[in-house]
Order: structure tokens, then sequence, then C-alpha cells
């Protein structure tokens, strides 16, 4: 074990992976300095030909990567922002998503691309944005969250060795975050929700970016005498379904953070799964804590102002466990 | 039958009955699309490549199967062109589960991996940043191969043919762009929607020429060139094939256009008389040259014409799709 950065997990599960697999090609917007800072030292150690900056086309790109994990290679591709998705969308949507189906089988693609997403930095609304719902609806294509340094690692070794076209969203800005990280090889399984906080009160679903506001909230509520559960699914797809029903079996409560808008956000796909597979077990209305379906800000206090903070994932857990639904 | 995928470098001498043949067969197999097409057989539309085979055909014949190519929505000639099994392809477009894609993907889809067919596309252009990719990865291996990206003059406005261009010629890939100029972009006049001639956009970035993509010895010469350039690393090249779709953008078209008409049936006659279509003015070369007599252009047609009925007999016996795929192939392992 060693207390990592976040980045630096990522960074040595790359090197890793590259390491093991001489097929692996990292390509991308500014992967040679590394801006984002996952890919650093990459180039200087395997070379060009494996760790190349791109010019900036997003939508040849990610159509690059269908062409060249085609050819026998593993592919990782830095698409910068979650933003930079929706340029890159023709060939996510209609080519890496689908081609395994279309061709009965015969298109495998180790596909892995890394994006940022999530506000919080006064980026302004082209470059905060969290775009794994519309990624989730597509399907064929799995989509990891990580949220702490040994998850991050993990769940990029996991993504790389995979054979289906995988969403590894990093949260923009939080990869300065510390962590302890195992040594050697470390996987994460897709599909196993971490229980990150034990519980009896309420079940509360908080993805990515939102696990460090709710665990704060917990904390806040616990001194209310509230026992929350806290879950990070890890991965959205596949969703961990079995360990968010059996939580809220035990506290018949649901409450799901998330730094989607709140219209078709991955919070409405996990309250529709409970609603569908857990409607038994459930005392109280099941909530969401959102962004509003708006664009986000520029202006500090009116970017935060919409991103879920403690209070406002306390205030939906106080509801849920007010008296009128004991 | 000759084995399509023979190579330009001498490997094996693709010969002018080889070419023929080639293009009967996807004459033939088309034909009987439409009356497949007709007669309620098919589950789904067909774009035909009637009038273009030698485009395909000419291009392929330098190629080998370790080749890439992508292809457009009209993709059954490159399929066969390329070596695709005419039996798998007919069972995909009957929607069966001996389809080459499982009954999965279609007319519009056919791919074989194991032949380097990374497939027709349903979206105008995808083909490019596919064969883009393709072809780096065709360069980092350094065995000398080749990725093709067949496309029309209708793709040519996307954004991505200009950006794999571009990365084609930045980084030296093996890329050989082949553009079909049918003149149409589905139903409109590609004219009316192009701003300057297409082959001026390449030569920004590559080698580009244009040839008559009728004559199909010219087709295979200049792809052949664009291929060997290539497979020496000499970068990517551009192909312009002037050429003429007979059929419509879709089988079954006048449905759809509401008696309204984007070419007239002048135009089309003229581009299917003896001098202008593909197989016709290889069959008159073949004869005046003495490469052989009529009854031997007689016999390899009657001989096409059975291998396409008994890919009909394959298809129409073959079980139907498995609808438990779509569960099961959508993801690969983790």
């Amino acid at each position: 074990m060693a207390r990592k950065r976040l980045i630096t997990a990522v960074n040595d599960a790359l090197v890793a992976e590259m390491e093991r697999d001489e097929k692996l090609i990292v390509f991308g917007e500014d992967v040679e300095l590394a801006i984002m800072g996952d890919t650093r030292g990459l180039v200087g150690r395997f070379g060009r030909d494996r760790v190349r900056n791109s010019p900036i086309c997003e939508q040849t790109l990610t159509g690059m990567a269908v062409g060249l994990a085609s050819a026998g290679y593993r592919v990782v591709l830095h698409l910068m922002f979650n933003n930079f998705i929706y340029t890159g969308m023709d060939a996510i949507g209609n080519q890496m998503a689908k081609l395994r189906l279309m061709t009965g089988g015969q298109m495998e693609l180790p596909i892995t691309v890394i994006a940022g997403y999530g506000g919080g930095n006064s980026n302004a609304a082209q470059h905060s944005d969290t775009a794994y719902p519309a990624l989730m609806n597509l399907g064929g294509l799995r989509v990891a969250v990580p949220t702490n340094s040994a998850d991050a690692k993990g769940l990029f070794t996991t993504a790389v060795r995979g054979r289906t076209p995988t969403f590894f969203l990093e949260a923009a800005g939080r990869g300065g975050e510390m962590g302890e990280v195992p040594d050697g090889e470390h996987l994460v399984p897709f599909g196993q929700a971490d229980v990150l906080r034990e519980g009896d009160d309420v079940t509360v679903v908080a993805i990515g970016t939102m696990v460090k506001p709710t665990l704060r909230a917990a904390k806040a509520l616990a001194d209310d005498g509230i026992s929350a559960e806290v879950i990070d699914p890890r991965t959205l797809v596949p969703l961990d379904e079995d360990t968010i029903l059996g939580s809220v079996a035990k506290t018949g409560r649901l409450v799901v953070v998330d730094e989607a808008r709140d219209r078709c956000s991955a919070a409405s796909q996990i309250a529709a799964v409970v609603a569908d597979r857990g409607f038994a077990s459930l005392r109280a209305p099941v909530r969401r804590v959102t962004v509003p379906d708006v664009a986000l800000p520029y202006a500090r206090n009116a970017e935060a102002a919409l991103i879920p903070s403690p209070e406002r994932i306390a205030d939906a857990v106080r509801h849920v466990t007010q008296k009128q639904f004991a | 039958m000759a084995t399509p995928g023979t190579d330009v470098r001498g490997h094996t001498a693709v010969t002018d009955l080889d070419l023929y043949e080639r293009m009967l067969l996807i004459r033939r197999a088309e034909e009987r699309l439409i009356v497949a097409c007709t007669d309620g057989s098919l589950p789904g539309g067909v774009h035909l490549y009637i009038g273009e085979e030698a485009v395909a055909v000419g291009a392929c014949a330098v190629m080998t199967d370790d080749d890439f190519v992508t292809s457009t929505h009209r993709g059954h000639g490159h399929f066969l062109a390329k070596g695709g099994d005419l039996d798998a392809m007919f069972a995909e477009i009957w929607g069966r589960a001996t389809g080459i894609c499982k009954g999965m993907g279609g007319s519009m889809h056919v791919a074989d991996v194991s032949k380097g067919i990374l497939g027709a596309n349903g979206i105008v252009g995808a083909g490019f940043a596919i064969a883009t990719g393709a072809a780096w990865g065709a360069k980092l291996a350094g065995q000398g191969r080749v990725a093709t990206c067949f496309f029309g003059d209708g793709a040519a406005n996307q954004g991505s043919f200009m950006e794999s261009m571009n990365v084609s010629a930045a980084w030296d890939l093996p890329t050989v762009f082949v553009c079909e100029d049918n003149g149409v972009s589905e139903f409109t006049v590609t004219s009316t929607v192009s701003g300057g001639p297409l082959v001026e956009r390449a030569r920004a970035f590559m080698p580009a020429t244009v040839v008559d993509g009728n004559d199909v010895h010219a087709v295979r010469d200049a792809v052949g060139e664009a291929v060997e350039r290539a497979r020496a690393g000499g970068g990517p090249s551009y192909v312009e094939a002037t050429t003429y779709r007979i059929r419509g953008h879709l089988e079954a078209e006048q449905h759809m256009l509401g008696g309204g008409t984007y070419r007239t049936d002048d135009d089309i006659a003229a581009w299917q008389a003896d001098d202008k279509d593909p197989i016709a003015r290889l069959a008159t070369r073949l004869l005046a040259e003495g490469t052989c007599p009529r009854e031997d252009l007689d016999a390899i047609d009657a001989a096409v014409r059975n291998r396409v009925e008994a890919a009909v007999a394959f298809a129409e016996a073959s079980p139907p799709a498995d609808p438990e795929l779509a569960h099961t192939i959508m993801f690969g392992p983790a």
C-alpha cells in the first residue's frame, strides 16, 4: 500500500498495462504533455508509436479508435472533457456501441475512453458536463466512475483488459486527491458496488463526484441520530443492482446523489430500478439529489448553487426519514 | 471460381476473366436481390451497386485478405470483391442465423473481419475514420498492409473526410481513399450541394487522381499504384472513380419520392449502354482482343447465375436469426 494521488494511480495502471501488452496504444488530445496528468511520462517511456498527440478532431478520433481496435490493438483514447464526447458522438453511438452486435459478434473493440466530467472549477458549461446518462443509454458501452485512488487503479486496469468499449470518467479537478493504493496488480471488477459507510435508516447511493459531499452529509446526519448507508456504485454499466436493493431492503429508504442533470440521470435509472424491484421495501418516496435541468454557469457562486451540496443531500435524507414515513 | 483477394505484387495474377467473373457475380447477385425485394422475401431494404462494379472489383484486385476495407451503404460489391462469401451474405440479407453477421446487421452492414472487411456502414462517411484507424494499426504492425476506404461523393461532404485525410497525411498512414463518384448524394445531385471539385480537396493532402470508374483496368491500375505507395511507406492516396448508380438510392425508392425525380430516365439509359456499362465494356474488350470466345463468357454467366441461385437456396433453407443473440453478444466478456 502507498498513498497516491488518484491521477498517479491511473498513470501507474497505464504504465503497467503498456508494459504488459505491447499492443496497447494511447492517443488523444495532448496526451504527450499529459495536460490531465494521467498520461504523464508515457511518451518518454514507450515512444511516439504508442503514445501520440492527435489533431483536435473528435469525430475522427473516436472512429479511429474503432479502426485501430479492429486492426488488433488495445486502445486508450483520451478525450479530455465529457463535453468532447458530444463532438465525437457518431463513432461512439453508431460504431463503438453497436458493431459487436451488428457484426454478429465478429468485432471485438477493446477501447477505453478517458474523459473528465463534472463542475466545481468555474470551467463553464462546455467543460463541465456529466455525460454518462447519454452513454448509459447507448447500450454496448461500459461506464466506470472511480472515486478514489485504489478504485481508479483497479477499475482502469479492468477497463483496459476488457473486450468491450469502456468509458473511464474522471472527476474533473479531483485528480490530486490522495488515497491508499494496493501495490502491484490490482483489479476491481465491474458491477460491484462499494459500501462506504454502513447505516440503518436510509440508503444513499452517491455517484462519482458526489461521494465526497455525501460522506460529509452522512457524518452530519449521524450527529442528529440518522444512520445513513452510503453506497458508491463504482460502475454505472454494469450496475450492481443487488447491493443497492439489499441495502434498501434493510433501510426502506433511498436517496440517490448524482451530478448529472436531473432528467434521465443515472439517479433516475437507479430510482427506477428500486421502484421496479424493491417497491415492497420502500417506506418513503425515493429522492434524487441532482443538478437541475440547466447548464452550469461560470460564476463560482452560481455554479455551486446547482451542484448537490452536503446540505442539500442532508435535507433530502431528513425528508425521507421524517416521522410521517416511519 | 477464382479466389478474390490475390495480390498485384504478382503472388497470383488476377486475370481479366477473373475480373469479369467477379463483376458479373456482383451484378447477378444484385439483380436477384431486386427480385427478392419485390416479392417480399427480404425483411429490410437494399442499396444496390449495379453499374459501379468496376470500382470494387478493380480496387480489390490489388489487395489481399490481410488488407482492410471499409464500405458504404452500398456494400455488397465491396464485400464480394474482397472475398466475402455469397452464401453468408445472402443469408444475412435474408435475416438468417447463417448470415455473415448472424442476421444482426443485414444488407447495409455486411462485414467479414477475417477477410479484412470491416463492414458496410449505415452512417454516410463513417468509414473515413475507421479506415484511418485501421491504417494506423497496419503501419504500427509494419507488415505492409493497407486500409482502403470506399466512399461516395455524398460522404465527401462529411467533415471527417478532411479530418481523416489530415491524420493520414500527417502520420504517413497507408490509407487509400477510393471515392465512388456517382454524382448523387442519396436523392440529391451532389453538384448542387458541393463547393469545388472533390479531387482538389484531396490534393491538399496527398497524391490524388481521377479515373474512369467504369473501366476496371483503369481502377485497378490507379488503386494499384496507390496501394503500392502505401505498402512502401509512401503514405495515403486518393483515387476518384467516376461512375454511375443505375438503381435508386435504395430499392423501391419511387415509393418515397412521391412522384418527384432527381435525374432522368435518359441519364440512366445512357450509363446502361454497352459503351458505358463496366461489364459490357470488359466483355467487348475481351472479345476484340480474342482473349476468349463469346461462348466462354456465356459459360461464366451461366455458372455465376447458378452460384447465385444456390446462394438463394442456402439463405431460404437457413434457420431464422436467434433473437437471444441481441442479449448475449452486445457486450464482450468482461
